[in-house]
């Protein structure tokens, strides 16, 4: 088990035919992922064409649903179109299947038209909206696995460690960090940075307690807002598997944008600091420095009679 | 991005919001006729800085920093004050408690006519991230500072959480107006004032509206009589007016040339110098740094692409500051191949004669081939492993210097 996707997951890339959707496309089918066409307006019935192999595209995402039966979304749309492919994905596989997963690496979608399109996935409880803003989800597997996203699969190893983060390349140290001990991952989530996004810390961590793969779990949040706060808050009395966690902005200034449109500390809320205090409260265990977060998961796993 | 309080007030003209008659002037002259010209015996002298508290601050005379008037928003009886304020405000520095002790030079002044105020009241629209919606919230607390509102009388703010498929609604404005204890003409005037003022947030693509004071005039007529408005960056694109309300003189001059090579820096007042790829890896770096005992020089976000050129830029920009002892570059290569960050560091170093000491850190994509290239290069650049060994290696360095 893994959480949301599967191995083995069918996987449509919308924006499929521009530059950053095809070099991401075929680093994703590189890896394994069972990548089953993509989705560009105006450009349906041509192929694109993956590690030597043909893929069609489709105009539209109820097309590409109805002939592929796809799991799963990843959006690689520019900013002032992807807040309207998060709505056709997630209206598509709402009316189609009930459910599926859409994921949106995108950077730099105006915040009123995430406000729209989260409110629109949440009327359509079946979908979930991953990003945007963010890496992606990756769940490894024996050979290969699903990597619906921007991250570099080789790091990667199946194991028993969920991690989930606000951001990229943060979530690539802690990946790192688990393999150090000689463990790999069940699932690995980038929520993104943006201050309106999709799935958040609570769904996550909800979605690990419930997976019998996964039995430790690394949380990485960083400054503004108070989501990390409300997370510990809720895994303090609903979470049984062990926590690690790391914050990042220990150092950042008041009232300055630190490159996540989210990262910001305004009117004195939203520091490190408090997250830490919220982590510590709550019973997880926290890294001050992310190159120690192996060695605290390993404390961890032991104190859980899980090494 | 934030805009003044002159272009904010066009702003709510334009969207129906009454707001009341003023010029903007970037001279004593022009002060003199604007109140001439508005034909009210009493006016507000305002400065205009991208910073509250103005009518707190202290303004210092830019060279000496002689104390030059205690102020930043003055209300004028006569042409004479206005002369007197005026000139004590232009080409002098505001220091207000938002601006930091380095205060900001007043370039630009407004002169506005004054109003019969019955009461002042507290108003701000924002997009909430707990709600994921636009949140509007009102007080009868105005001209205070909200901070200490929320944290000594929380019960005196109102909130109304506006659902983005129904819009800002009729039993919502009512409710929230009944609440500031308006009635009749003046709650009639209320809801108005606050479907133009949403409808506008919506159009313009704002992220924060605050009006403090939002006031009621002796007539029952609700009016904006302060506006602080910023937009979302990430709407640039369908607003092609933003960069004439833009002032630039406001923005960090290196933070501008940073976002037009594609970087995100901010300055900070440390002397290790940090180049990243990633916002959370980056402010990460500078934590360490601090954790073992260093003082970051900045933040600076390479991105996920960053090819030779950007890390070229991205080292000059660090070596701009005098403070900078040491750089740390921390890259963890995902689509990015460390052998290309290693040849951009040694092209770097090389063109900008490099003097200051140089950890690298490498790992992700391609690891072992950067970290040979940096071990072939004849340059003085010091190999970490992982992130705790770059910053103690970069603190020891320049703790060796001093």
């Amino acid at each position: 088990m893994s959480i949301w996707i599967e191995e083995d997951a069918k996987v449509l890339v919308q924006g499929i035919t521009g530059k950053q959707g095809m070099f991401h496309a075929d680093k994703m089918v590189e890896y394994g992922t069972n990548i089953v066409g993509g989705c560009t307006p105006g450009k349906g019935g041509q192929t694109v064409e993956l590690q030597g192999k043909p893929f069609p595209v489709w105009h539209s995402m109820s097309e590409a649903i109805e002939a592929t039966d796809a799991d799963a979304t990843v959006i690689y749309v520019p900013p002032p179109f992807a807040a309207e492919a998060i709505m056709e994905a997630a209206d598509a596989f709402d009316t189609i299947k009930g459910e599926g997963v859409v994921v949106c690496i995108t950077e730099g979608i105006p915040t009123l038209d995430m406000v729209k399109a989260v409110a629109y996935v949440e009327n359509r409880p079946g979908v979930r909206l991953i990003g945007p803003n963010c890496p992606g989800i990756i769940t490894p597997g024996e050979k290969g696995g699903a990597k619906i996203g921007i991250m570099p699969g080789h790091i990667h190893a199946k194991g028993r460690i969920g991690i989930v983060s606000k951001s990229g390349t943060l979530t690539y140290e802690a990946v790192a960090q688990t393999m150090s001990i000689d463990e790999g991952q069940s699932t690995c989530i980038g929520i993104g940075g943006d201050p309106v996004n999709g799935t958040g810390f609570i769904d996550c961590l909800a979605a690990f307690e419930a997976d019998p793969q996964t039995e430790a779990i690394i949380m990485i949040g960083e400054i503004g807002g108070n989501a990390e706060q409300e997370a510990a808050a809720w895994a303090a009395g609903n979470v049984t598997k062990p926590i690690v966690g790391f914050v990042a902005g220990a150092t950042a200034p008041p009232g300055k944008r630190m490159g996540h449109a989210g990262a910001i500390i305004s009117g004195g809320k939203g520091t490190a600091e408090e997250k830490f205090e919220a982590f510590r409260a709550a019973g997880i265990a926290c890294a001050m420095d992310p190159s120690e977060l192996g060695k605290v998961l390993l404390e961890s796993l032991k104190a859980a009679g899980l090494r | 991005m934030n805009i003044h309080e002159y272009q904010g007030k066009t702003l709510l003209r334009e969207n129906n919001v009454a707001v009341l008659e003023g010029v903007h002037c970037t001279t004593v002259e022009q002060a003199l006729s604007a109140y001439d010209s508005l034909g009210s015996k009493v006016v507000a002298v305002k400065s205009q800085i991208h910073a509250g508290g103005r009518g707190k601050g202290t303004l210092y005379h830019p060279e000496t920093r002689e104390h030059v008037m205690d102020g930043g928003v003055k209300i004028a009886f006569s042409r004479e004050e206005v002369e007197s304020y005026a000139t004590n405000i232009l080409g002098n520095i505001l220091v207000t408690i938002q601006t930091g002790d380095e205060g900001k030079l007043v370039s630009n002044l407004y002169i506005e006519a004054g109003c019969d105020i019955a009461h002042e009241y507290y108003l701000a629209l924002l997009v909430d991230r707990d709600n994921k919606s636009v949140l509007i919230m009102a007080s009868t607390e105005g001209g205070m500072d909200i901070e200490d509102v929320a944290h000594n009388t929380p019960e005196l703010i109102h909130k109304v959480v506006v659902d983005p498929n129904a819009g800002l609604l009729g039993f919502q404005k009512r409710d929230l107006g009944m609440s500031l204890g308006l009635s009749g003409a003046a709650l009639k005037s209320f809801g108005k004032m606050l479907s133009n003022m949403y409808t506008m947030f919506v159009r313009e693509d704002c992220v924060m509206v605050e009006i403090n004071p939002l006031v009621r005039t002796g007539a029952d007529e609700i009016v904006a009589l302060d506006s602080k408005i910023s937009f979302d960056e990430n709407a640039e694109f369908r607003h092609k007016n933003w960069d004439d309300l833009r002032d630039l003189s406001e923005e960090e001059d290196v933070e501008i040339r940073a976002k037009e090579t594609g970087l995100s820096y901010v300055k900070l007042d440390g002397n290790i110098g940090c180049l990243v790829n990633g916002a959370g890896l980056a402010m990460a770096t500078m934590d360490v740094i601090k954790l073992y005992g260093g003082e970051p020089a900045n933040f600076l976000d390479v991105g996920g692409g960053a090819n030779e050129e950007q890390v070229k830029t991205a080292f000059s920009i660090i070596l701009e500051d005098p403070n900078v002892k040491g750089i740390l570059v921390n890259i963890f290569g995902g689509i990015m191949r460390c052998d290309i960050i290693a040849r951009g560091v040694i092209a770097a170093t090389e063109a900008l004669s490099l003097e200051v000491p140089l950890v690298v850190r490498l790992a992700g994509t391609n690891v072992d081939e950067g970290k040979a290239i940096l071990a072939a290069s004849t340059l003085n650049i010091h190999p970490a492993d992982d992130l705790a060994e770059g910053a103690q290696k970069i603190v020891a360095l320049i703790g060796g210097d001093e």
